[in-house]
């Protein structure tokens, strides 16, 4: 079976990402109910007539793929796969309100066109003109790793060679508002503000110079808090690694009660460096995304930013880090990448 | 020859089950009507293919407690993968390691438009915040199924369980999987109502897929499953093989983002890519279970790309979206389930309400149910932007 390498990654988020050069240097606390992404200049990478009528999501998600595509000097890619949570929620709202301000009267189509999960992903390939295989997965907080999984998929069976994958998700205006509410009526819930972003990677089975290798991934729709370590422990097995090869644990903590199942998993390792992330991404379903782009940027660079240091000492080699996010104790996912 | 198809289930404006369903289809008895569950300004300029039963009745014959919150979406769901499962002989999905992937273009807007405005103060709403996502359903149904592992949803707006189903094969085949529900679902809501009335491609009258004077879409609701099951697990459980499916394809138009083009080149790409899967010429396929949504665009679209696939030698073709509507995401999956029941009766289905061929193209679907021998079957699905999906389903 063929490898599969992570070749880029570029990443939209609160915090000041999208910029290549530095990696976390500065970080900004997030408070609040919910927190914006920092947007880029979206005039370098869409057009002005297009920049009106998109949402949020698409424009981060068109402006992050294609940095990705850029980076590598790709044109077309053999596949194009994309993952989000809530979709374009913005649109859905907006149609959604007309429906009922207006009593279903004096509509017009552009917000229920742009509101299905797979406009993004649309878009990417109506921009390129790209015929290739393209999908879109919206499974919660795996929706990202389905696109991930899919395109490990497609290059292991040599299928393609060069996967366009991201996850991506925009904030709304109302939905989060209700889910935002209930989180803090529960005193056991989510302590970081809801957030959107976008992350996109170039998957690929030709290794580069800055080529980080994703060995496996798994996903699960439900663990319980007694078989977590043991299914962690069967992951490392299928890879053959030893929990002692693992250089870095990097966790989706928000603060919920489900921070359980992480103080399990770290609980298997001695004295691991543990890091986290929704602090500065913010949580929602694609966060993870943002986690996997902190797991490329440690390996390229051999760096650890202190902001995403939960506990530990940093290593000096970096060579193999785990993923591991999970929401609500619901659909959970493991990443295993190795420089 | 593909991976084995061992269950299938269903639910439609055409029956609540797979028997319902074929009895209808081999009574040439459309399913489309008036609406009845949803109160909107538009019920009477349109028709739709609706399941009869309301949340109340499918939540009894789900013996659900009477307090819950899967929404319609869910509802239809459930009833159609646990008849798959029933269909297959599985009762333990722990016993191989079992997926489910579920598709769904509008989750649970069905309980989000009714409630949206009562969540900030009503309590007794509040528990369909947290439905709204394309996921919830698909959650509710894996665990009532007792499927912990690889659960998925799709969402490539009308060409999503095409594309479940394609992903069921290709992780069976890549040995993630030993076996797989794999389809979709996706009830009426007053929001794809609105929606598809604002492209103005809905009609007031039955559609007529294909005909020159068709008039636009009849929406639907429905959810279908299948399950596959790898060579292994068909040999050590003996099973019964209703269908393989043998070919799949997915390309996209990359035209527009709700328009098909003028050549059909999506279309035209993944019926090729799925005839190259499935190792066939064209002359091979046998039926055509086309997307034919009534839309002037999308049949024109899709003829013009059928032309360029089987050239003169054009193989029955046929929509059944006359029978039960255009079911959005679950479309892909209630016409997996009619390929394979046209190979199991050897039977073709009509499409109903056709008079005259469209003058671009001049061709002409079946109109009446035909007994044929039936070694092939090619469905397409496809959808807003983009996304063109084929599937090929070969005799047992």
């Amino acid at each position: 079976m063929k490898k599969v390498y992570l070749n880029t990654a570029v990443n939209i988020s609160a915090q000041d990402t999208f910029d290549q050069e530095g990696f976390l240097n500065e970080t900004k606390e997030l408070s609040g109910k919910t927190i914006t992404a920092n947007y880029p200049n979206y005039k370098h990478y869409i057009t002005p007539a297009n920049l009106r009528r998109m949402a949020e999501a698409v424009k981060m998600g068109v402006t992050a793929a294609t940095q990705a595509l850029k980076n590598m000097a790709i044109t077309q890619p053999d596949a194009i796969i994309t993952g989000t949570g809530m979709g374009c929620i913005d649109d859905t709202e907006k149609f959604l309100n007309a429906i009922i301000s207006n009593s279903e009267q004096f509509l017009t189509p552009t917000s229920f066109i742009q509101s299905t999960h797979n406009t993004v992903g649309a878009q990417i390939a109506l921009n390129l003109k790209c015929k290739a295989y393209n999908n879109t997965y919206s499974q919660a907080s795996v929706s990202f790793e389905w696109a991930l999984m899919d395109a490990q998929v497609l290059l292991q069976q040599g299928e393609a060679e060069n996967v366009l994958v991201g996850g991506y998700e925009e904030l709304g205006k109302e939905i989060v508002t209700y889910r935002r509410m209930m989180e803090d009526a529960d005193s056991l819930g989510i302590q970081v503000p809801f957030g959107e972003g976008a992350t996109f990677f170039i998957v690929s089975s030709e290794k580069t110079e800055n080529s980080i290798e994703l060995m496996d991934i798994e996903v699960w729709s439900k663990i319980s808090t007694t078989s977590i370590q043991d299914n962690i422990m069967r992951f490392l097995e299928k890879n053959t690694l030893q929990l002692s090869e693992i250089d870095a644990l990097i966790v989706g903590r928000n603060g919920d009660v489900f921070d359980h199942y992480y103080n399990l998993t770290a609980d298997l390792f001695e004295n691991i460096t543990q890091l986290h992330y929704k602090h500065l991404s913010g949580e929602f379903y694609t966060a993870s995304s943002f986690g996997l782009w902190t797991a490329y940027e440690i390996l390229s660079r051999q760096e650890i930013p202190k902001a995403l240091i939960f506990k530990g000492e940093t290593k000096s080699n970096k060579h193999t880090i785990l993923l591991y996010n999970q929401f609500k104790g619901r659909d959970h996912s493991f990443i295993l990448l190795k420089r | 020859m593909g991976v084995a198809i061992t269950g299938m289930g269903i639910i439609s404006a055409i029956g609540h089950s797979v028997e319902e369903n074929k009895t209808s289809l081999l009574a040439s008895k459309s399913g489309i009507g008036n609406l009845r569950h949803i109160l909107t300004n538009h019920s009477q300029a349109i028709k739709v293919g609706e399941v009869l039963l309301s949340n109340a009745e499918l939540t009894r014959q789900l013996h659900l407690p009477e307090i819950h919150n899967y929404t319609r979406t869910g509802l239809l769901g459930l009833v159609a993968a646990t008849a798959a499962l029933e269909n297959s002989n599985i009762s333990d999905c722990s016993t191989y390691r079992t997926g489910f992937i579920s598709s769904t273009t509008v989750g649970g807007m069905d309980m989000t438009e009714q409630y949206i405005k009562q969540f900030a103060t009503d309590v007794t709403t509040q528990k369909y915040i947290a439905t709204h996502h394309a996921g919830d359903s698909t959650q509710k149904i894996a665990d009532t199924l007792g499927i912990n592992g690889l659960v998925t949803t799709i969402s490539t707006a009308c060409s999503s369980a095409a594309n479940a189903i394609m992903l069921g094969e290709r992780l069976i085949k890549a040995g993630k999987l030993d076996r797989v529900v794999v389809g979709g679902t996706d009830s009426l809501s007053k929001f794809t109502i609105n929606g598809f009335k604002t492209l103005m491609i809905q009609s007031d009258a039955l559609c007529a897929p294909f005909d020159a004077h068709r008039k636009g879409l009849n929406l639907g609701e429905a959810a279908a499953y299948l399950v596959l099951e790898s060579d292994t697990v068909v040999q050590k459980e003996k099973k019964d093989v209703l269908a393989y499916l043998s070919g799949y394809g997915n390309a996209n138009d990359a035209f527009h983002q709700t328009a098909s083009s003028d050549n059909g080149e999506g279309a035209f790409l993944a019926m090729q890519k799925a005839l190259e899967i499935a190792n066939l010429n064209p002359d091979q396929i046998d039926y055509i279970n086309a997307h034919g949504t009534a839309t002037p665009n999308n049949d024109l679209s899709e003829s013009i790309a059928l032309k360029r696939v089987f050239g003169d030698q054009m193989p029955d073709f046929s929509s059944t979206k006359s029978f039960t509507g255009h079911t959005l995401a679950a479309a892909g999956a209630i016409e997996a389930v009619f390929s394979i029941l046209a190979l199991q009766e050897q039977y073709l289905f009509p499409n109903l309400n056709f008079n005259t061929p469209m003058p671009e193209t001049g061709l002409k679907p079946i109109t009446s149910g035909i007994k044929k021998e039936i070694r092939h079957v090619l469905s397409n699905s496809f959808g807003f932007g983009g996304n063109c999906s084929t599937l090929i389903f070969s005799k047992a």
